[in-house]
């Protein structure tokens, strides 16, 4: 009896294992982040656009804010650059940047100078990372990254890759809005 | 002419990424290092290790656990920098646990049931009657 369940159970076993496996809307790419519900790395830097003031996210205590990893050499931060204007522009939340030096014979703080005055600036402060020792604080593996922090200091959700309108709307309004409930 | 290919041949069999920070003096330490970068995985070239790849990440990673050794961490400490900010991924060899029992158990589990497999078919062969024996009768 059980020599013709055997390979019954076994096919029943593989369906489950490909419907997991190779379900198309799972991206295989996405890690989760081990920092989500964690209270947010903190970090004390030269801002990027005058070095003699500190960007620390300690002053950003209960408040929820967006922190947004980039640097000039990334190219899809470039692409992003727009949309976080736009989104800027409606004052929901403080966005924090944190440009990422990769390299110190590239003049990245100059660089980025130039970018924030030729491109404008979304962002309420920009913390230069000179040697990426932050940016591994907040476990970011490619620019651009942007976390959000809810007003508890914690992290709750953190997105890979050039902002959209449509991510913005669908995944970080609506957490904002929760934080804020949450927080008051 | 010929030396100089084989030493470019040589050169090329040089996988390992270049630091500028060059190695440890403590041999046992950069032992340790060697070991620990190539358990951690680079996770912007997610088939490298921290050891093998060029990409910036890997390289400052590279020198926060050269810091972290001559600092005196211990290796669990220092995955646990990893892991922390990175998560189990980060690790080749993540700990046996109970939630990566089935990676660790799997090619046991596999072996186990070929062999029974195996045992099997092998028993029910050998009760069978040998059939290139001459048949009996005229």
């Amino acid at each position: 009896m059980w020599k013709f369940l055997l390979p019954f159970a076994a096919f029943i076993g593989l369906a489950v294992l490909f419907a997991f496996g190779l379900n198309p809307s799972r991206d295989i790419h996405a890690l989760p982040s081990p920092l989500i519900g964690k209270p947010a790395p903190t970090f004390a830097l030269s801002d990027v656009l005058d070095p003699a003031r500190t960007v620390s996210n300690g002053s950003l205590k209960g408040q929820v804010y967006v922190l947004n990893v980039w640097g000039t050499w990334c190219i899809a931060c470039r692409e992003e650059h727009e949309e976080l204007l736009a989104i800027a522009q409606q004052r929901v939340v403080p966005i924090v940047g944190i440009d990422w030096s990769i390299d110190h014979e590239l003049k990245e703080r100059d660089k980025a100078q130039q970018w924030l005055q030729q491109l404008g600036n979304p962002y309420s402060s920009v913390a230069f990372d000179h040697d990426g020792r932050t940016v591994i604080d907040w476990g970011v593996t490619a620019a651009p990254e942007t976390f959000l922090v809810d007003g508890g200091g914690r992290v709750i959700y953190k997105f890979i890759s050039p902002m959209t309108a449509e991510v913005w709307q669908k995944e970080f309004l609506p957490r904002i809005a929760a934080a804020r409930r949450a927080g008051a | 002419m010929k030396y100089a290919i084989v030493a470019l041949a040589l050169l090329a069999c040089q996988a390992l990424a270049l630091d500028v920070n060059g190695q440890l003096e403590d041999r046992a330490l950069q032992m340790r290092f060697e070991r620990i970068t190539h358990d951690l995985r680079c996770l912007v070239c997610q088939n490298e290790s921290i050891a093998d790849s060029n990409a910036e990440l890997a390289r400052d990673l590279r020198r926060q656990v050269q810091e972290m050794l001559v600092a005196g961490k211990s290796d669990d400490a220092i995955f646990g920098f990893m892991t922390d900010r990175y998560g189990e991924f980060v690790r080749y060899s993540p700990p046996l646990e109970l939630k990566t029992l089935a990676i660790w158990g799997a090619p046991f589990a596999m072996l186990l049931l070929g062999g029974i497999i195996v045992y099997r078919i092998v028993r029910e062969r050998s009760r069978m009657p040998l059939d290139d024996e001459p048949a009996a009768g005229p």
